[in-house]
């Protein structure tokens, strides 16, 4: 009998709402977006009485989300949950307006530069072609020379400044004793170094080699020169870091088998790193192609196609856009379009550089932490 | 292949801060000493002077002497480096390298110092070193794997294989079951056990009954209270420390009345 009526109540399914005291209040599932629809319609509604725009629309319903969310799940909810909403609106509407202004310049660039993106306009060498037998000028639009300046250049500073880097990213962290001044002074000047305008950095390298070579010594070196100034702070900075990160627990290891400290370092230490130290070059690099000012005062712009960074003026893509764009030749128009071109090939370059390094530091990253 | 280690009144600093005081006492080799002591007492500190190791950290250095069948470690001249290569070192947390594969790692000592080893002759001391640490059964299908993909325990006698694979004469070990659950503990004191018979080895550990079942003799190492020098306080065999030790502070600690 007593039997029975157990699996009764354990068969009978319960009758609405089963209390438990640790249910609250909860909003639909899907108010925020119910919210969002209803704060971009009423706000379109208001501008259209007075006049529509996108932005004014945008931040019209932003702040009517926001305030009509908050409200609501005051109402309904508790205060707690209400800030939570507000706030997480809030990072939402932040992380929007970072976003903003990089898809644009992306799809300005995009639409200004597809145009002359030619197979042409990069194998080309750009300037004007005298016939003699017609006496026409014709103006070639190409990029070759800038293409070619950028790669030896920015593979220059690159060579000069990613041995220093990393060396003294060793010393700092291997070698020196936390409170040596010599190694709080290279700190410091690291760090002052990281701020230093770029342009100083060009008008740094120009006088070193005015003074070296003479006056007018546009080269693609001093170019490089002025780049690895830029450079070298930013790969002692990130690679000391990622040294910092290999724990001393594996140094340790190593010497307890009675291995030298320089083995340690070179077979232990930079391994473990060596996906870290990959990306903070390749980051240095991706900092650095894109500078125009130093390289059009250290190696100024030109047309003319030239290999040799050693002598007579180079141009890289970035100082080409700004050249076409300050300096045009007799057809504007296509100059301008040039100018465009040159930027999108840059952004090109960037991203390319960008996914090789993501490759490499993944086919070095350590095995069994990949 | 074992060697007696001799110290003979040692004191080591960190920086001017005196960490441990006045420590003498002799090792015998082929055998099992544990060290033990209240968290903070000096007893890994002066572990890790028998094979210069505390070196590693800035400012640490010691006054007096260990010698070991004789050569004193802190002769001028010495190299800690060729000290290491005969004091071997067992850390708290397995810590094999994360860029090597398990048969790299047991290698470790020999690569990383460019010795030259015909291929056989690895192979033969890779087998050698992981049976010697109870391991090659379990890993002999997946040398080239990374070390990293093991379990703790496997890890620890990952790293006790490397350690025994440069061959040395004392092995050193710091807390090496610390990390390790109730089964790797056994194994790696069986381990211990096996060890014995080639080596001097030197365990520090936080647990009396792993004390008593591995050692032969036991060091109580104590400290008088923060800031003060950690001190060797009674150093007997095994069963004297834990039935009747002559101090009381050692009867108090071992029978768990401490403090």
């Amino acid at each position: 009998m007593t039997a029975t009526t157990v699996a009764d109540t354990e068969t009978r399914a319960p009758r609405g709402p089963v209390p438990n005291a640790l249910t609250s209040a909860q909003l639909p599932r899907f108010v925020e977006l119910y919210t969002l629809a209803g704060a971009l319609a009423v706000s379109a509604a208001v501008l259209a009485m007075t006049g529509f725009s996108i932005v004014g629309w945008l931040v019209l319903s932003a702040v009517l989300y926001l305030v009509s969310l908050g409200i609501l799940s005051t109402v309904v909810e508790n205060r707690r949950k209400a800030t939570d909403r507000v706030v997480r609106g809030l990072v939402t509407i932040a992380f929007l307006l970072a976003v903003i202004p990089l898809v644009s310049t992306l799809v300005t660039v995009i639409i200004g530069g597809a145009p002359s993106l030619t197979w042409d306009f990069v194998t080309k060498t750009g300037g004007s072609v005298f016939d003699p037998s017609t006496l026409k000028v014709t103006i070639v639009q190409g990029a070759w020379q800038a293409v070619v300046g950028t790669l030896i250049i920015t593979g220059v500073a690159t060579l000069i400044s990613v041995p220093i880097g990393i060396l003294a990213a060793i010393y700092l962290v291997e070698y020196a004793q936390p409170q040596q001044w010599m190694a709080r002074t290279v700190t410091f000047l690291v760090d002052v170094m990281t701020g230093i305008p770029s342009i100083v950095a060009g008008l740094f390298a120009f006088s070193l080699f005015t003074l070296l070579v003479g006056p007018k010594a546009f080269s693609g070196f001093s170019a490089s020169v002025a780049l690895s100034v830029l450079m070298i702070p930013i790969v002692v900075r990130s690679t000391e870091e990622m040294l910092k990160l290999v724990s001393s627990e594996l140094r340790e290891a190593s010497f307890a088998l009675g291995v030298t400290k320089f083995a340690t370092i070179v077979r232990v230490v930079l391994p473990t790193a060596i996906a870290g130290i990959i990306t903070g070059v390749m980051l240095a690099i991706s900092r650095v192609i894109g500078e125009t000012a130093p390289i059009f005062i250290a190696a100024s712009f030109t047309s003319n196609f030239n290999a040799n960074p050693f002598s007579g003026p180079m141009e890289t893509l970035a100082v080409k856009a700004y050249a076409d764009y300050k300096f045009p030749s007799q057809d504007i128009a296509a100059s301008y379009q040039s100018a465009w071109g040159a930027a999108l090939l840059l952004v090109l370059l960037v991203v390319i550089l960008n996914l090789v390094a993501r490759i490499i530091a993944k086919a070095f990253a350590p095995r069994g932490l990949r | 292949m074992s060697k007696r280690i001799n110290v003979r009144d040692l004191d080591v600093y960190y920086s001017d801060f005196l960490a441990v005081e006045g420590v003498s006492m002799t090792i015998e080799p082929r055998t099992v000493t544990a060290f033990i002591g209240p968290s903070g007492c000096g007893k890994s500190t002066f572990l890790r002077t028998l094979n210069r190791m505390h070196e590693v950290i800035p400012g640490a250095r010691v006054r007096g002497e260990v010698l070991i069948d004789g050569d004193n470690l802190y002769a001028p001249g010495v190299d800690p480096v060729l000290v290491r290569r005969q004091v071997g070192m067992v850390f708290q947390r397995a810590n094999p390298f994360p860029t090597m594969s398990i048969r790299d790692n047991v290698l470790a000592g020999v690569k990383l110092n460019s010795r030259r080893m015909p291929k056989s002759d690895q192979d033969s001391l890779v087998e050698r070193s992981l049976r010697g640490a109870n391991l090659w059964n379990e890993v002999k299908d997946r040398l080239q794997l990374p070390g990293s993909g093991l379990s703790g325990g496997q890890q620890q006698r990952l790293c006790i294989a490397r350690a025994i694979a440069v061959s040395p004469d004392v092995l050193l070990m710091d807390e090496p079951c610390s990390a390790l659950d109730p089964i790797s503990t056994l194994a790696i004191e069986d381990l211990i056990e096996e060890l014995k018979q080639d080596y001097t080895i030197v365990i520090v550990t936080h647990n009396m009954q792993q004390a008593t079942r591995v050692s032969d003799k036991t060091a109580f190492f104590n400290i008088a209270g923060s800031g003060k020098p950690g001190r060797l306080i009674e150093y007997d065999d095994t069963a004297t420390i834990f039935t009747k030790p002559s101090v009381q502070a050692t009867e108090d600690y071992v029978s768990g009345r401490f403090g």
